[in-house]
Order: C-alpha cells, then structure tokens, then sequence
C-alpha cells in the first residue's frame, strides 16, 4: 500500500510534466493540424535556459529559494517562447498550403538542428545540479519500515501545474485570443474571412505551448537535477503519446493523457522493470494511434473528401 | 522577421533589419553566450560573447541587404535566380542524363585507381551503404508515400538477422558451411526483415501520413530497446563481435589457400575492402534496377498512385492493404540486406548503430534527394556523408546541417533539390512536371 501510495504520487509528478508539454502539442496539431516534432527539443532548450538562468541567479546572489525558482521559470518562459515563436515562423509558416508532410519532414529537420545546436553550444556532457528544493512529508509507514513521502518539490511541481492549467484554460475558454483560437480549430479558412489575424493566432499558440514547455523543462531540472541535449526525444514522444492518449486537440485531454502516461510509467517501472519503461510508453502511443485515435476526450475526425 | 519590406530602401527597411537583429540577440545571449561548464565546485557559466555578436551582425546585415536589393519591389527578387516551371524540369533532365552515366562509372573504377589509399575505399564502402538504405527508404517514402521514422530497425533486423545465424546457427547446426555463411545468411537476412515490415505494415494500415510516421517511429524505439535489454538473445549493449567476413563465393580473403592463391595473384589486404565495395556497389544497383522495374509494374504504380490520392487510389479497386504492405516489406528487404553488409563489414554490432538518429539521417538524404529520384539520393549521399566524412573537423555541425538542409528544402524546393516527377504512366504525351508546380502531393 505504501509503495503503491508512493509511485502514484511518483506518477502524478511526472505525469504533470508530460501534461504541460502535451498542451503544446495538442494545441498546434488542434489548429493547424501538424504534429511539431520540434516541440520535445523546445522543452530541452527550456531546461537548458532554466539552468542557465539558475547558475546566474544563484551567482548573482538570490539565494531565497522560492524567489528563485520564480525569475527562473519567468525567464525560461520568455527565452523559450521566442524559440518556440522563431521556429514556427522560419521552419513552418512558409509551408502552409504545402504537400501533406512538408510539415512534418521541416519539424523533423528542425528538432535535429535545437538539438545539435545546443550541443554544440553548451557541450556535450551530462549537466547535473545539488537539489535546489530538499525535504518532504511522510505520509504513510509500512510494518516494514518503508515510508511513503511526498516531496516538497513534488507538491511544487504540482501545484504549479494546476495552476498554469487553470490559467491556460481560462485563456482558452474567457480571452478574445481564446475565442480566435477556437474558431481557428474549427475552421482556419473561415476564420480568416471572418476577419481573424489567424497567422497572429498561430504565432501566439506556438508561444502558449513553449511557454508550457519551459515551465516542463524548469520543473524537470529541479526534480531530476540532470540534463543533457537529449531529453526531449524521449520526453516529446511521451507527451505526443499522452496528446494522443487524450484526445488530440483537447487541452484536459492533454493533461488527462499526461498523467496517465506519468502514472503508466510510474507503476510500470516500479513493479515490472525499469529497462522496459519507454518500451511500455511506447507501444501505448502505437496502440493509441491504432485503435483509439480520437484519444479518450477528443472528437472525431471525420474526413472529407 | 516580420514581413519583409516592399518598398524602397530606407527606414522601414532598418527597422525591420533591427527587429530582426534583437530576436537573434534574445536567442542566442542567453544559450550560446553563457555556456555552462563543469569545474571543481560544481557548474559555473562561461561567457563567450564573440558568436552571439557575429550572429547578430550577420542577420542585422543579411537581413538589410535583402532588404535593399531582393525584397524591394525595383529590385529583383531571389526566387528569380532559380529558373521556374518547365525550365527547371528540363535542366534536371539534361542534367540527369549527364550525371547518371558519370557517377555509375566513377562508382565502378573507384578501386581499380592503382596506388589508391584504403581510406578512400572505405569512405566508398559507407557513401554506398548510405546510397542503398536512401534507395531502400525511397520505395517506402518517395514512391508509396509513407513517411517512414522507424526504417533503421529493418536495418537492425537484417544485421541482427545475419550476426546470429552467422555465429550461432551455422557453427551450431551447419558445421562445414561455415565459409558460406554470408551468402547463406545475406537473403535469409533479407527475408526476415521483409517479414518484420509486413508484421510492423499491419497495425499501421488504416493511419494517415503523419500518425503513421509516429507509430514506424515508435516500434523502431521499441526494436532498439528490446535489443538493448535482451541479453541473452542479443547481447544486450555489449553487441555481437566475431561476425564472420564475407568470403568471395567460398573464397577467403587471407594470405594461404584464399582468394588471392586460388586466382594466381599477390595477396593484399585491400584485396577485401575491394570485394566489400563490389558488394555493397552491387546490392545497391540491385537496389535500384529493383525499383526501376518496380515502378513499371502495376504494383509500382499503385504505390504512385496510393502516393498521389489514398481514397481515390481505393474507390477505383486497388488493394491498399496490398500495396502498402509490399512497400513495408520491400522497402524493408533492401534495408535488410544493407543491414546484413554492415555486420559482416564491421564484424561488430552493437544497438548504438540503430538509433533514431540514423533513421533520420537516412530519411535526411531522401528528403535532399528529392523524394522518389534514384540520381538525388545517390548525390545526397555522396555529399552528405562523403563530404562530412572528408572533412573531419566539421563533423560535429554535420547534423545541424542535415537539420537545416531538411528545413530549406521545404521551404525552397519541396521536391528535392533536383527533382522532377515524371509520371510513369501518362496519356498520349509525356509531360514533365516540375517540382514548382506541384502542392498537396501531386504531381
């Protein structure tokens, strides 16, 4: 019971890291119908720019904890929307009306260049960080003495999450940015004649969805403590699986799915094996996309012709 | 970057250069200008201000002189420098016509050059290899259409395939046929991998284009993790080591009693590096005179038409089931058999070489190529991995350029750089379209 306390609560914390990189991708692919390949390694740059930001605080003196952690998830989220903005606006805006996978060949060439590029910039080499948010509560002890803890930097993570995703939803459901984003989804075409700026639209939700990204990447350092150029393949596939898992183009869906998957990973690698985890992750994006395409929230596609 | 000015040089033009100019600031100060490195107490950041300012002034410049001579409306546009429509369609022919014949034969003269340095036949061997994978991919992206991430686990397949029945099976089972192992175990290889993308094709029947490019990404990650972890079978991250060489039909490449014995010639190590670079010259014309002729069969054409318009493709009778399937399979065959040529040549397998990365790197000549042109891949082998390979000192900016390419290509010339569709089966009059006037698959 303990241990099964302890991996849900393992779950829930990576799940809401997942969530918030999934809302990227499913909102992209809910208005221009795309899957941004490039959105994983958005995410790793977003760490990347976390630890900097981090190591320039810190060396500048801020040494209060939460003030911290709050300039440094504002200035990743900043650094990171520009990168998110610059992509779709050099590697995909030129491609609208283009051949049906131009999209995805260009956010294929896009991710491979993030990821060289910082690489090349920053090394190479596994980063690794001291913890920056220490403690927890122990919840439960078990007759074998196995406790089961709630670390403080898991209630941050999240508690931040619900937060953004309440905020997101909020801008989504209230804003007049919102309301174009929705018509966008249904219908971009008409959109545009309705008078909607919808390049505006698009521009803005990649910057949505890389400023989730960067929250991810900034919660991903600080739980893990280690990063190198590689982590948003296996981290974007994830989310792309738990967007689908959702329902792609629903933005609970993406946090519904998200957590799924976390949990999914959570348990899995805690009571089968850890080597196989991915492969787990995996097959259930396979799986997903195979039998349940419209994802548990999403709608169905229905095809014209 | 917002959009570019259309009028006279002058303050709109600065403006906009400026504009411009602080975006790669805001990028690039942060990332590349503070860069992370380890010492003794820990990370600390670095400053390295010199790149950023370049970049700056680069895209502040570039930007203002586009501004002034490409973009304005009396000057002239960039995009005339590329000839359009018929024009280029017809360049790419002559230039097809020319260089095809040119390349085949410094393709087979290459090792006859006496005096030549082994280095060069190696730098052969892996050109070729890579042409063969671009070959095998094309039959599953340029001609069937189906974007394929995962095409490296055929790869993985065909060697693993080759690497076990060569170190196991035979000495095991088939003691005696041991010199034969290669010419045994290379279509044994090739039908197994065939096999996997039939098993892999299934599932993956009723996804459209980008879904079905996610779910051949993701079993690819799930063949390489399952090498990775499955010690017993595989080897697990150790690999396979002792893969016996390819022998010329029996022939062993050694200095008694082998193949240089056996024809009355000097023995020489590079007598086996020649061989390899025949093999691997032969399977990928195999390779290519397989497609050639494919595509002129009615399953060739169905690929190109399933290509072009899946439902249409359905509502005049084909079998999609039919089709894709044998794209899956033959696309994986080739890889297969470039798979069991990789093991045999470094003797070592291990699943480093199977990741994503080369999956897209192949999927990266093909799309250079020009999706669906045998001429293109082979060039954009030749001068990706080739030219990288030459120069040493750039490998570590060849994937950002890969990366790039990729882009551009997109954005300038979505069918490769010197593409031109020619229908296969036309009425009346062959008509050559460009790859200008194609969109939305067609053409």
């Amino acid at each position: 019971m303990e241990y099964f306390l302890q991996q849900l609560i393992n779950g829930l914390t990576l799940g809401s890291i997942y969530g918030l990189i999934a809302i990227g991708y499913t909102m992209v692919y809910g208005i221009i119908g795309m899957i941004n390949f490039a959105h994983g390694d958005i995410f790793m740059v977003g760490a990347f720019v976390s630890l900097i930001a981090l190591l320039l605080i810190t060396a500048l003196g801020i040494t209060a904890v939460p003030l911290a952690l709050l300039l440094v998830l504002v200035i990743a989220m900043i650094i990171t929307s520009l990168y998110g903005w610059t992509v779709e606006r050099v590697a995909y805006r030129p491609l609208r009306g283009s051949f049906r996978l131009a999209p995805l060949i260009s956010a294929i060439g896009m991710s491979i260049v993030l990821q060289n590029y910082i690489q090349i910039v920053q090394g190479a080499r596994v980063k690794a960080i001291q913890p920056i948010v220490t403690g927890g509560i122990p919840l439960m002890e078990s007759a074998d003495g196995f406790v089961a803890r709630i670390a403080n930097i898991q209630i941050i993570i999240i508690v931040t999450t619900v937060v953004l995703m309440t905020v997101f939803s909020l801008i989504v459901a209230k804003t007049s940015l919102g309301r174009a984003q929705r018509a966008c989804e249904q219908d971009l075409k008409m959109a545009a004649l309705l008078g909607i700026d919808t390049n505006r639209v698009i521009s803005l939700t990649f910057v949505m969805g890389a400023a989730l990204a960067a929250v991810a990447g900034c919660m991903y350092l600080v739980y893990y403590g280690v990063l190198d150029f590689y982590i948003g393949f296996v981290a974007g596939v994830k989310a792309f699986t738990a967007a689908v898992l959702g329902g792609i183009g629903s933005l609970p869906g993406a946090m519904l799915g998200g957590i799924l998957i976390g949990l999914i990973e959570a348990f899995w690698a805690g009571y089968f094996s850890s080597e196989y985890k991915d492969v787990a992750a995996f097959s259930i994006l396979a799986i997903a996309l195979i039998f349940l395409p419209t994802g548990i929230l999403g709608r169905p596609e229905v095809e014209k012709v | 970057m917002s959009s570019p000015a259309r009028q006279p040089f002058g303050l709109a033009a600065l403006k906009d250069a400026a504009i411009a100019a602080l975006i790669t600031l805001g990028l690039f100060a942060p990332v590349m200008g503070l860069r992370t490195a380890q010492d003794n107490s820990g990370l600390t950041i670095v400053e390295n201000w010199w790149p950023v300012l370049v970049a700056v002034a680069v895209v502040f410049f570039g930007r203002l002189i586009l501004n002034a001579f490409f973009w304005s409306d009396n000057g002239f546009k960039v995009t005339d420098l590329i000839p359009r429509g018929e024009a280029t369609a017809k360049v790419g022919e002559t230039l097809a016509k020319l260089l095809a014949p040119v390349l085949i034969i410094v393709a087979i003269g290459l090792p006859l050059i006496p005096g030549l340095d082994r280095y060069y036949i190696d730098l052969g061997i892996l050109v070729l290899t890579y042409v063969m994978l671009g070959w095998g991919l094309n039959i599953v992206v340029g001609l069937a259409g189906l974007l394929d991430l995962g095409y490296v686990a055929f790869y993985a397949v065909g060697a693993y395939s080759f690497a076990l029945i060569a170190t196991v099976v035979i000495p095991n089972y088939a003691p005696g046929l041991e010199l034969w192992a290669f010419w045994i175990c290379l279509p044994l290889a090739g039908l197994l991998a065939a096999f996997w993308g039939i098993i892999l094709g299934f599932p993956v029947l009723r996804l459209r284009g980008d879904y079905l490019a996610i779910v051949t990404l993701a079993f690819g990650e799930i063949i390489r993790i399952v090498l990775l972890n499955w010690y017993e079978f595989t080897g697990g991250p150790n690999g396979i080591n002792r893969i016996p060489d390819a022998t010329f039909f029996g022939l062993e490449f050694k200095r008694n009693n082998g193949f240089a014995d056996f024809f009355g010639l000097d023995y020489s190590s590079t007598q086996k590096f020649i061989f390899l670079y025949y093999l691997i010259l032969v399977l990928a014309f195999l390779t290519n005179f397989a497609t050639i002729r494919l595509r002129r069969l009615p399953i060739g054409r169905a690929w190109e038409a399933m290509r072009e318009d899946e439902i249409a493709c359905r509502s005049l009778g084909l079998s999609i089931v039919k089709t894709k399937l044998t794209a899956f399979a033959l696309g994986a065959m080739f890889g297969g058999f470039a798979g069991s040529f990789f093991a045999t040549k470094q003797g070592f397998i291990s699943p480093e070489s199977f990741s994503f990365i080369e999956s897209a790197n192949i999927l990266a000549i093909v799309v250079l190529g020009g999706m669906g042109s045998q001429l293109g891949i082979a060039i954009a082998a030749l001068v990706m991995v080739g030219g990288f390979e030459y120069f040493r000192e750039f490998e570590q900016y060849r994937m950002l350029v890969f990366g790039l390419a990729m882009v551009l290509i997109m954005i300038w010339r979505p069918r490769g750089l010197i593409s031109s569709r020619t229908a296969t089966v036309f009425l009346k009059e062959k008509k050559t379209v460009s790859a200008d006037m194609v969109a939305e698959g067609r053409g």
